[in-house]
């Protein structure tokens, strides 16, 4: 202890600090800053169980309703249903987590301990990238809920555990992907309500337009049109693919390019619109 | 080299100058106070020296680094305490300071024993792993200042540091403070009392709406106002010219009148001149309905360099942001 505290009584010298410091954030060091946020934010998850519940419900919930509700009239029996149902809970549940990225950093923008962040000489985009990085988590957990619950109900993946775990790596990339566009939403909203609101606005027709619960052959033609180019119908069929037969098919690199666009865009957006929070 | 030096700061808010045209020379290891009410500009100046403005026009420099251009060295530079605890609510007071210390490239032991230093010397071990929710605005504060020293920066920016805290803690701010310096750092504070400006400063400068208006040691401003001021209120509020010729001829200065009120307030330069004002207003059949003498205020102070009141209701709604 000693050897650490005994430097705290030299003087302080301006000069010194002047010439010592760096003038840029290096790669490691963001990294390095990043994953101590995810760190922060992981504890925080932690200490507030009851943000968890969103996650943990709604594929046990989604799973079983729309199973039993649709399961008859789309494919027949509920169990025939499942194959078809279980990789669009997926997607639907992992952008729906990915939601709470942007509500969450609006309430943490308001913070004083981000006035603590904003001061330190820190990668401006770490406080931004950390939460992100722990909601990986997240979508682990609401990942592994909706198999488990459909696997609960009589599911049976034909892919086995390499194409289920495919699935769901696939699912949280993208989600982790489309973080970025909530999150810049998160940095232009006025409160974590608007966010809310916006995201519910963005999500809704993303997910229900898509391939998720029902075949496109059902669907009017101008509506299919729309369902085949939703990156969310490419996830769903990438993930139907994986889990339910083991291949990896063109629609992985589809939804791969979806979300590389999807970062490209959003991720500088977000973090400009977040520097000007300073 | 100049710690801080800044020339033409201007700040605006949509129409509202927040800060328009100021000046500052703080010199290396002197307490430097930015004293002056609500909404003169004391915050905003400050954020943008440290890097959590824009600045609008002007430069500014810190150890001789512009502040505009070299944003990350001047963070390294600088330790900040705003006038709302920047700590994280989720994590305990230990988290929070080693949290800081590794976003800042210290090792997590060596962060650990940094935290419980620090810990030590703001008397916080006992609560050290409590979180923070549960913490006295005393506390906080104290727990803020530590994070802002963990590199312990050459430079330290307080913003009013002891704003709603009780005389106890106040006091063990200041010594503090004073600690701080005794290490070789430089501050730069910013309060709205003159009594904290007095206790700590090298030097002050007096802002009012966004502009500086005096500049000089903390006896240099008070000789401005006198040691005391002596209030004045009269039975009669029609008399008060007679009561201004009075005082001007007793005290030889010009008092503040308020005529509607009936009230004068001028400064003194002994308190014992208060009675001879009293026995000339008796002797001239001035009744009067109440007295006092007081230290002089920023009040007062704010009186004797603008000629107005601090008229806080007005304008501080651009201060905090």
């Amino acid at each position: 202890m000693s050897t650490l505290t005994a430097p705290a009584r030299q003087p302080v010298r301006a000069a010194d600090r002047v010439a010592s410091a760096r003038r840029h954030v290096s790669l490691s060091e963001t990294l390095s800053q990043t994953m101590m946020m995810a760190w922060r934010a992981l504890k925080k998850m932690v200490r507030n169980p009851e943000q968890f519940v969103d996650v943990a419900l709604q594929p046990i919930l989604f799973t079983a309703m729309f199973a039993y509700v649709f399961g008859g009239a789309i494919s027949g029996d509920v169990g025939s249903y499942l194959p078809l149902i279980i990789p669009g809970i997926l997607a639907q549940t992992v952008l729906t987590t990915c939601m709470a990225t942007g509500t969450q950093l609006r309430e943490d923008l308001t913070k004083g301990v981000f006035d603590r962040f904003k001061s330190l000489p820190i990668a401006r985009i770490a406080p931004l990238a950390g939460p992100m990085i722990a909601d990986l988590v997240r979508y682990t957990i609401a990942s592994a809920l909706t198999f488990g619950m459909g696997i609960l109900m009589g599911y049976r993946p034909g892919g086995g555990v390499f194409g289920t775990l495919g699935a769901i790596v696939l699912s949280i990339v993208t989600g982790w992907s489309l973080a970025w566009a909530f999150t810049w939403v998160g940095t232009i909203a006025r409160s974590a309500q608007a966010v809310q609101g916006i995201s519910m606005m963005i999500m809704f027709p993303l997910t229900f337009l898509s391939n998720a619960f029902v075949p496109v052959d059902t669907l009017p033609s101008w509506l299919a049109a729309f369902v085949r180019v939703n990156p969310v119908s490419h996830l769903v069929t990438a993930s139907r693919d994986l889990a339910n037969t083991g291949v990896v098919s063109g629609e992985v690199a589809w939804t791969l390019l979806a979300c590389l666009v999807c970062v490209a865009i959003f991720a500088p957006l977000a973090v400009r619109s977040y520097k000007r929070h300073i | 080299m100049s710690a801080v030096w800044a020339e033409g700061l201007v700040k605006t808010f949509g129409t509202h100058r927040a800060v328009d045209g100021i000046d500052l020379d703080v010199r290396p290891g002197e307490v430097f106070g930015v004293l002056g009410p609500n909404g003169a500009g004391k915050t905003t100046t400050m954020r943008m020296l440290a890097t959590l403005l824009k600045i609008d026009a002007g430069r500014a420099e810190i150890f001789g680094v512009d502040v505009a251009t070299n944003p990350h060295v001047i963070r390294q530079l600088v330790g900040v305490t705003g006038q709302y605890a920047s700590v994280d609510e989720n994590l305990t007071a230990r988290e929070n300071l080693w949290l800081f210390g590794r976003l800042q490239g210290i090792g997590s032991g060596e962060a650990k024993g940094i935290a419980t230093d620090l810990l030590g010397r703001f008397g916080l071990e006992e609560a050290a792993n409590k979180p923070i929710s549960q913490f006295s605005g005393g506390m906080r504060r104290r727990l803020d200042l530590a994070a802002s020293l963990i590199t312990r920066p050459p430079l330290i920016f307080l913003d009013e540091p002891t704003t709603g805290l009780d005389p106890r803690t106040r006091g063990q701010m200041w010594d503090t403070i004073r600690g701080l310096v005794a290490d070789g750092c430089t501050v730069l504070l910013t309060t709205q009392y003159l009594d904290e400006a007095d206790q700590l400063a090298d030097r002050i400068a007096v802002i009012d709406h966004g502009v500086k208006v005096a500049e000089g040691t903390p006896d240099e401003l008070k000789t401005t106002v006198g040691d005391s001021a002596l209030q004045v209120v009269l039975a009669v509020p029609g008399e008060t010219r007679e009561a201004s010729d009075i005082v001007r001829r007793v005290l030889g200065v010009e008092p503040v009148l308020s005529p509607e009120q009936g009230r004068l307030t001028a400064p003194l330069s002994q308190a014992d001149l208060a009675a001879d004002v009293l026995i000339a207003l008796r002797t001239a059949g001035v009744s009067v309905a109440s007295v006092s003498v007081d230290k002089p205020s920023l009040d007062e102070v704010f009186l004797a360099l603008t000629g107005h009141e601090t008229d806080e209701k007005n304008d501080n709604t651009e201060e905090t942001r």
